[in-house]
């Protein structure tokens, strides 16, 4: 006890925590509005807007969801060269060879629960009407987000270069084939023809824009892997931070009015 | 394929544990319930169903063929036959539509408690099928089977609130969530919420990651097309739509509509009731339409283009063998074929040769003139209509930009399940086909 004590009133310890042990009610109070992490928060909230059957803690859990990903991504990252050489390699050496390969399994059942998550907080928010207003904005920045967990979800699907991966990528990018006007089978692509040259052809397409190429090769794997680890995760970040500050201003948790 | 001995050995386990699972699941239920003394009746019971759990665990590890418990052979075969998309579809409309009519019912613990041990049940019997089991613990799947198990839970846990709102709104009260306008500090109440999910969820994820290793199959090869070819789960309803739309529509415009509309929800729903609480009766339309297209048109074609889709994207009873061989006839006609020729007794308008571009594209109207005239009035003509009949009051309130985007939007929300029965009775392939601009719908 007296060494807790001795290390709670450390020039150290109290260079990092700007506020006391929160133990008393001024305490607890000061905890949530000095502390950086805690900040997001308010001080005090509506009891029955944190009751577990009201908020069921999905936006909770997939916002840590996103965090376990970061993590064990940044860590898989160290393992994992994204070239035809070594993806399947690397791979295949984290199932059966490395220590700490269950870094893998965390990723890909993270990324699973996430997407599962991310539809189960949206579903309560719509079963509780707080897409109504003031909170319409931040619904459809919720929106976006969900496009942006399923494209994270899509781009990490590729990199294990299996033959599981390069056919889903392969079906689901042969989509952007038929987009109207700009696929290259689309309705319409006929039109873009300029001087009796067809603009749209496979090497200049939408689906050629997302795949790199004109199949799942190579470049779609370089492309895939820059998406998935540095382009999505900061569009991800950047629009969170956003959607958790709008929660704040637009009246915090959703109750009755 | 019903040669499953050896399968019984390997899945003797796994049964043998699920089944003892049960068990103690319904164990604790009946010991929380007998020393509550509200229901001993009930106690009773779920101890009585305990102990026929205990019973099955142990012919499951028993991994024999005659003691294993199965659904007989003969009602896996009869639910192979009947099953196919049209049943499924009706069967889960169906469902969705007895649930939410009698969810008073429903929501009773018991009740649901009683749906949750029948389902699970249903899946134990299940997974001694070789070839229900095979698809099912796919571990990719493996987080669907989970996602129904939720969504069923979360639904009970929202609609049973709902329930007891709308009961209270009619009699003129605040819904239940207003009752307690407490407010409690954020630190210990929620901060400690977050940290105990926070482990509860590391735990878990962590117990999954142990247990289910993640799928490698082979290395990459762009020569050998694995036969079904899919993409991964969550897309698996718009692969589902392919087969009623060509992929300009089911894989790029409808997806952009449905985040289109769902961004758009927020400005459509102009209805002020039921803001920050659960409730039904108050939002009818929009919970209505929000169930229909999140259950019917996204969850139930997920599970349908996952477990019922086979090679060919042929479809496949849940306890069928998923052989490349099967051959489904395809005796799908466009509307101009059956309208010019099965009608009228007539060739297909087609442009005398050497006629110039005008002319060619005179022709493609005339030819598509019935599917045209159709589709120009399902999406010109009815929104009108709607709006002086049906939607007279909401045209009314929302005004005419916002009445048109909802009524386009549901109109083209519906375009899936019309093509759909469109198919399904007269085998109509497209309305419009003008493969001259690869425009067919």
């Amino acid at each position: 006890m007296a060494i807790g004590e001795t290390i709670r009133n450390s020039q150290i310890w109290k260079s990092i925590f700007r506020h006391p042990m929160p133990l008393d009610r001024r305490n607890r109070i000061v905890v949530m509005l000095t502390n950086f992490f805690l900040h997001l928060h308010p001080v005090s909230i509506k009891k029955q807007g944190i009751a577990l059957s009201f908020t069921w803690c999905m936006g909770g859990v997939t916002f840590f969801l996103f965090l376990v990903e970061t993590v064990t991504g940044v860590l898989l990252m160290f393992y994992y060269r994204p070239t035809l050489e070594w993806a399947y390699n690397d791979i295949l050496a984290l199932r059966d060879v490395t220590s700490l390969g269950i870094l893998r399994e965390l990723h890909r059942w993270g990324a699973h629960a996430m997407v599962i998550t991310t539809w189960l907080h949206m579903y309560r928010v719509f079963l509780t009407g707080s897409y109504k207003p003031p909170r319409e904005f931040n619904w459809v920045i919720g929106v976006i987000l969900l496009l942006l967990t399923l494209l994270l979800s899509f781009t990490g699907y590729l990199l294990p270069w299996d033959q599981l991966a390069i056919w889903a990528i392969t079906v689901g990018s042969n989509m952007a084939r038929a987009t109207p006007i700009l696929g290259y089978e689309g309705p319409g692509q006929q039109l873009l023809t300029i001087g009796g040259i067809d603009m749209i052809t496979d090497a200049s397409d939408a689906r050629f824009g997302l795949l790199g190429a004109r199949f799942v090769g190579e470049e779609t794997l370089n492309r895939f892997y820059v998406l998935h680890c540095i382009a999505i995760p900061l569009a991800v970040a950047l629009l969170l931070a956003i959607h958790f500050w709008r929660v704040r201003k637009d009246g915090g948790i959703s109750g009755p009015l | 394929m019903h040669s499953n001995g050896l399968f019984l050995k390997d899945v003797a386990g796994f049964l043998g544990s699920y089944y003892t699972g049960l068990a103690i699941m319904n164990a604790v239920a009946a010991l929380i319930l007998w020393r509550k003394k509200g229901q001993p009746g009930w106690a009773v019971t779920w101890a009585v169903f305990a102990g026929v759990m205990m019973i099955l665990a142990s012919l499951a590890l028993s991994g024999s063929e005659s003691l294993v418990p199965s659904l007989p052979l003969s009602a896996r075969t009869l639910v192979n036959t009947l099953s196919g998309p049209m049943l499924y579809t009706l069967g889960t409309t169906a469902l969705f539509t007895v649930l939410f009519v009698f969810r008073r019912f429903f929501v009773q613990p018991m009740a649901a408690w009683t749906v949750f041990n029948v389902a699970l049940v249903l899946m134990g019997l299940s997974m001694a099928d070789e070839n229900f089991a095979a698809i099912v613990m796919k571990p990719d799947n493996v987080p669907i089977v989970g996602l129904v198990f939720l969504l069923a839970f979360f639904t009970w846990v929202a609609t049973k609130q709902a329930v007891v709102n709308d009961d209270r709104i009619r009699q003129g009260l605040p819904p239940m969530e207003k009752l307690d306008d407490e407010k409690v500090l954020v630190w210990p109440d929620l901060v400690y919420t977050e940290l105990i999910c926070m482990v509860a969820v590391s735990a878990f994820l962590l117990v999954w990651a142990i247990f289910l290793p993640a799928p490698l199959e082979e290395p990459a090869s762009s020569v050998k097309t694995p036969n079904p070819s899919k993409a991964p789960w969550y897309f698996l309803g718009l692969q589902e739509m392919l087969v009623y739309f060509d992929p300009w529509y089911a894989g790029v415009v409808l997806p952009s509509l449905v985040v289109f509309g769902l961004m758009a929800m927020p400005y459509l729903d102009f209805n002020k009731k039921g803001n920050g609480y659960y409730s039904i009766e108050e939002r009818k339309f929009s919970y209505l339409v929000y169930q229909f297209g999140f259950f019917e048109l996204w969850i139930t074609l997920i599970i349908l283009g996952t477990f019922l889709r086979g090679p060919n994207w042929n479809f496949y009873g849940p306890f069928e063998y998923w052989t490349p061989y099967k051959v489904e006839v395809l005796n799908n006609v466009d509307l101009p074929q059956m309208f010019w020729v099965n009608l009228l007794d007539q060739p297909l308008p087609r442009a005398p040769q050497g006629a110039g571009t005008l002319t060619q594209i005179g022709y493609i109207f005339l030819r598509e003139a019935p599917g045209l005239a159709l589709l120009g009035g399902y999406l010109l003509l009815l929104p009108p209509l709607l709006a002086v009949t049906v939607f007279r009051g909401y045209f009314a309130k929302m005004g005419f930009i916002r009445y048109m985007i909802m009524a386009n939007l549901m109109l083209l929300m519906l375009s899936l399940p019309l093509k759909m029965i469109l198919r399904w009775t007269l085998n109509l392939k497209y309305l419009v086909s003008i493969p001259e601009f690869s425009l067919n719908f």
